[in-house]
């Protein structure tokens, strides 16, 4: 059997991703590597979900319910277990798909692939955190999947690096669960998460180490002392301000990367200033027929966006299969001007309506968006929340610039 | 005394200054909009939040399910609240949505579960 769209991930952007391209009238097919559909929703089980689509505030595994309910009662087949390991691009519209299930491996044939895989947390060592290798070090994700799914505490006295919502998070559910949370310690001179999760620290006295960096972990066996600094503004550890902080677990919330590895044998371009794939607007990457969307595509603070670039990639996809590859057109690149960091997509062909996701790179206060001639006011900004847009066709220019300006 | 909260009910985060005399509030400063005063206030007298946590169940899909309560609950209740859930142990199978404490200490909310167990 051929498919039209095989999925990879069954995370809300591919559980999106399938639905549409199955109403779109495609055959689809979801591959999830875990035992669960819903992704990292299943562990999130703090609200906070759904404002911008449902326009209601869900619980994470209560709004992955409703897509996988969806999935459920259309039929869309999907394999459980099943860790896609390798594609293959054959022909434009041969690809195929190398996985693992506990049955073995197999191979399966598409011709349009929606990778929807998620991100990767980045690990201590990629932090520059060095030391004795030792139980008791993990990342926000792993021990948010010990507690919310498996019910283990993972220590009880903990030191959070990383100030950002995800640590934040985790800081509210470790002090709510009865453990101590020494201290959450940030590179930045401002914390990274939003107004509304800082609040946790308030709420539960927890210290916040601002321009500081843990340097290197002690122990035997187990995770005993914890060695941070203070930075000075390029970053670098001031001498004689280091410290030693006592705890029994390190939780490291540094950051997701887009998890592309999966794609990197496609040879497929990335932006480095994502992690993900360079894509054009219908979501496609530089490998014909292989759309990619939510935290494989850019790390999406808001589950609303990762559906809605499913959707997207999922429509796209089947469009793909049933007319033998997308038109190509003469694309307009996407430039990035002053304090953007990154913009998502990077190809745009000026004859449809078209949303951009952004990043700052620095804070402002009464901004102004411009897009190609057209100025957005937004009264702040921050790196911390991605900007959404939606450019009407007739205010796209050539060439068509992405700005942030005070 | 006092206090510099970060308003949060909308991105604009203004920094809304309360000052508090004898448990009375006496005045409230630097907001921009109705919406923050009022939640200024009440974060400063009864501050309440979102509750979330898990519940041991036998034989289910994962060792434990998530629940949350079904309405915002007062800050200072939130760990006894995680105290007395933690002796809750459910049969499975728990279907989402599932009621696990009625009205617990008296909070005038439900505690029910957020996933299928
Ligand atoms: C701690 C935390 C808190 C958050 N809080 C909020 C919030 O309050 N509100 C909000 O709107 N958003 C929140 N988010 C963001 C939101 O959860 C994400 O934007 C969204 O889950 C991204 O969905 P996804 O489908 O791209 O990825 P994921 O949910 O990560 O799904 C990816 C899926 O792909 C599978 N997979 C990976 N590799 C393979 C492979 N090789 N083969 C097969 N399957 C594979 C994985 O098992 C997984 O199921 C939060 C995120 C985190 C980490
Ligand atoms: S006071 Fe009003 S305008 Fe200011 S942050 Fe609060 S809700 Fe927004």
């Amino acid at each position: 059997m051929i498919y039209d769209v095989v999925v990879i991930g069954g995370g809300p952007a591919g559980l999106a991703a399938a639905i549409k391209a199955h109403e779109e009238g495609g055959k689809v097919l979801i591959l999830e590597q875990a035992e669960y559909l819903g992704g990292i929703l299943q562990q999130c089980i703090h609200p906070g979900f759904g404002i911008h689509y449902l326009g209601e505030d869900l619980t994470g595994p209560e709004f992955a319910s409703l897509f996988i309910e969806k999935v459920r009662s259309l039929n869309i087949p999907y394999i459980l277990s099943a860790h896609v390991m390798k594609i293959e691009i054959m022909l434009p519209l041969a690809k195929k798909i190398q996985l693992i299930a506990p049955k073995g491996t197999k191979d399966i044939e598409t011709k349009a692939i929606v990778y929807t895989a998620g991100a990767r947390e980045k690990h201590g060592f990629e932090i520059g955190i060095t030391g004795d290798r030792v139980s008791g070090i993990y990342t926000a994700g792993e021990a948010q999947s010990l507690m919310d799914l498996y019910g283990v505490m993972p220590g009880k006295r903990v030191l959070i690096v990383g100030s950002g919502d995800v640590g934040l998070i985790m800081a509210r559910r470790l002090s709510l669960e009865g453990a101590r949370v020494v201290g959450v310690v940030e590179l930045m001179p401002y914390p990274g998460g939003l107004a509304r999760n800082l609040v946790i620290l308030r709420d539960f006295n927890i210290p916040l180490y601002l321009s500081h960096r843990v340097l290197e972990v002690h122990g035997r066996g187990r995770v005993e002392r914890v060695k941070m600094a203070r930075v000075n503004s390029k970053g670098k550890t001031i001498p004689g301000t280091e410290r030693w902080i006592e705890c029994d677990t390190l939780l490291i919330s540094a950051g997701l990367v887009p998890d592309v590895r999966v794609l990197e044998s496609l040879g497929i371009r990335i932006d480095p200033s994502t992690g993900g794939p360079v894509v054009n607007e219908f979501l496609e990457t530089t490998a014909p027929g292989v759309f990619v969307a939510g935290n494989s595509l850019v790390i999406n603070d808001l589950v609303d966006y990762a559906v809605e670039q499913g959707e997207r990639a999922g429509m796209q996809a089947v469009r793909y299969a049933k007319n033998g590859g997308l038109p190509s057109m003469n694309w307009i690149p996407v430039e990035k001007g002053g304090n953007v960091r990154c913009v998502i997509p990077h190809y745009i062909n000026g004859e449809n309506e078209v949303i951009l996701y952004l990043r700052a790179r620095k804070p402002v206060k009464d901004a102004t968006l411009v897009t190609g001639k057209k100025m957005h006011k937004i009264p702040v900004v921050t790196p911390a929340e991605m900007l959404r847009v939606k450019i009407k066709k007739e205010d796209i220019t050539r060439p068509f610039k992405v700005e942030v300006s005070p | 005394m006092k206090y510099a909260l970060t308003c949060i009910v909308c991105p604009l985060g203004c920094v809304i200054e309360v000052e508090i005399k004898n448990g009375e509030i006496i005045s409230v400063a630097n907001y921009k909009c109705p919406r923050g005063k009022e939640w200024a206030i009440e974060e400063i007298l009864s501050p309440v939040r979102p509750f979330m946590s898990v519940v041991r169940v036998i034989g289910g899909i994962f060792p434990v399910v998530s629940v949350k309560s079904t309405g915002p609950v007062p800050k200072e209740n939130m760990k006894d609240l995680t105290k007395l859930l933690s002796n809750v142990v459910l049969q499975a199978p728990v279907p989402a949505g599932t009621v696990v404490l009625h009205n617990p200490m008296g909070l005038k909310v439900d505690i029910v579960t957020t996933r299928d167990a």
